[in-house]
């Protein structure tokens, strides 16, 4: 081997080349994940009979939501087993796009209740 | 200059070997930036949804029944579970079990889709069209249809690639690591359902 050959397989990167996700889990863990994902969607459909107002059980819907995929990204993707930087990678990256599409909901709540600016002021006549 | 730089010529060891980037295989990295891109078609789609609601005044809330969204639910978990098994077997070498287990996630996905086909004609039956419907808010029908056809399509083709890549695996024309990816993408569109599920249905139930 030269040594040129050496240093490329002696490299950090190359040595991990390997991908970590290898599907050995043992099968009772994807079964607890299965009955806690069962119980999480079952607990949605309490909280849909429930009293609350439609705001809070939109917002606990959301955080039960966000827990099951959690879990099915971690467990069922094997995200939590891959590679630290690819795992950022796809968490921040996906993350960062859906809490940007998030900035049209002042507009949605004007179209519901009008900006103050779009009222006429007392006294002046609108041109 | 040392003898390693001029082996990886300034580069990261990974682009001289010819790795792709985080040393994920190509197939797995071109997947989950689909994932990822589908997500962000997902989340505007329920963005819109919660957008076009907030601004209705009588957002209609037609469904009478959670029985059938149930039964759904409950099929499209299952699958991603044996979804799991059969990617599990693959990995293990167990070629046969592989194949049961694809074949009976594409058969959950054909169980799922006629559900939600059953659904459909309940409610185009009950009077709603797409840009009509006898509750309320007439786009109530367009973004219904929308959300939840955009995922029954996600679905149909997520059953035919089972079934293709289930069967040339088989055949020894794909590998585990086909199986893989397949799997990826099925466990995203029951991923998806977390949130259609709650949002669109649970959120509209006539009380």
């Amino acid at each position: 081997m030269t040594d040129g050959a050496k240093i490329m397989v002696d490299a950090p990167d190359v040595q991990k080349n390997e991908p970590i996700a290898r599907y050995t889990d043992p099968i009772g863990r994807y079964l607890i994940i299965y009955v806690c994902l069962l119980v999480l969607a079952a607990l949605q459909f309490v909280i849909a009979f429930s009293h609350l107002e439609t705001s809070a059980k939109f917002e606990r819907m959301l955080l039960i939501a966000i827990a099951e995929a959690g879990l099915a990204l971690a467990f069922f993707m094997h995200l939590w087993a891959e590679k630290r930087g690819f795992m950022l990678f796809v968490i921040v990256f996906t993350g960062f796009v859906l809490v940007a599409m998030q900035y049209g909901w002042t507009d949605s709540y004007r179209m519901e209740l009008g900006a103050p600016y779009t009222q006429p002021k007392v006294g002046v006549v609108p041109q | 200059m040392s003898q390693a730089d001029l082996t990886l010529g300034g580069h990261p060891p990974g682009m001289v070997t010819g790795l792709p980037p985080f040393s994920v295989s190509a197939k797995k990295l071109a997947i989950w930036l689909f994932i990822i891109a589908d997500a962000a078609t997902f989340a505007a789609c329920l963005v819109a949804y919660g957008f076009l609601r907030n601004g209705a005044a009588h957002w209609p809330r037609p469904f009478h029944s959670i029985v059938n969204v149930a039964i759904m639910t409950f099929v499209l978990l299952s699958s991603s579970l044996t979804m799991l098994l059969g990617v599990r077997a693959a990995k293990a070498g167990d070629k046969s079990g592989a194949f049961r287990w694809t074949m009976i996630t594409a058969v959950c996905g054909i169980l799922f889709a006629l559900l939600h086909i059953r659904e459909w004609l309940g409610l185009i039956g009950e009077g709603m069209k797409m840009f009509s419907n006898p509750w309320g808010d007439p786009l109530f029908g367009a973004s219904f249809f929308s959300i939840t056809g955009l995922h029954l399509l996600h679905v149909t083709g997520g059953v035919i690639a089972l079934i293709v890549i289930g069967l040339r695996y088989m055949r020894g024309r794909y590998n585990a690591d086909d199986l893989e990816v397949t799997g990826l993408y099925w466990h995203f569109v029951d991923l998806v359902w977390m949130f259609v599920v709650p949002f669109v249905y649970l959120l509209s139930l006539s009380q």
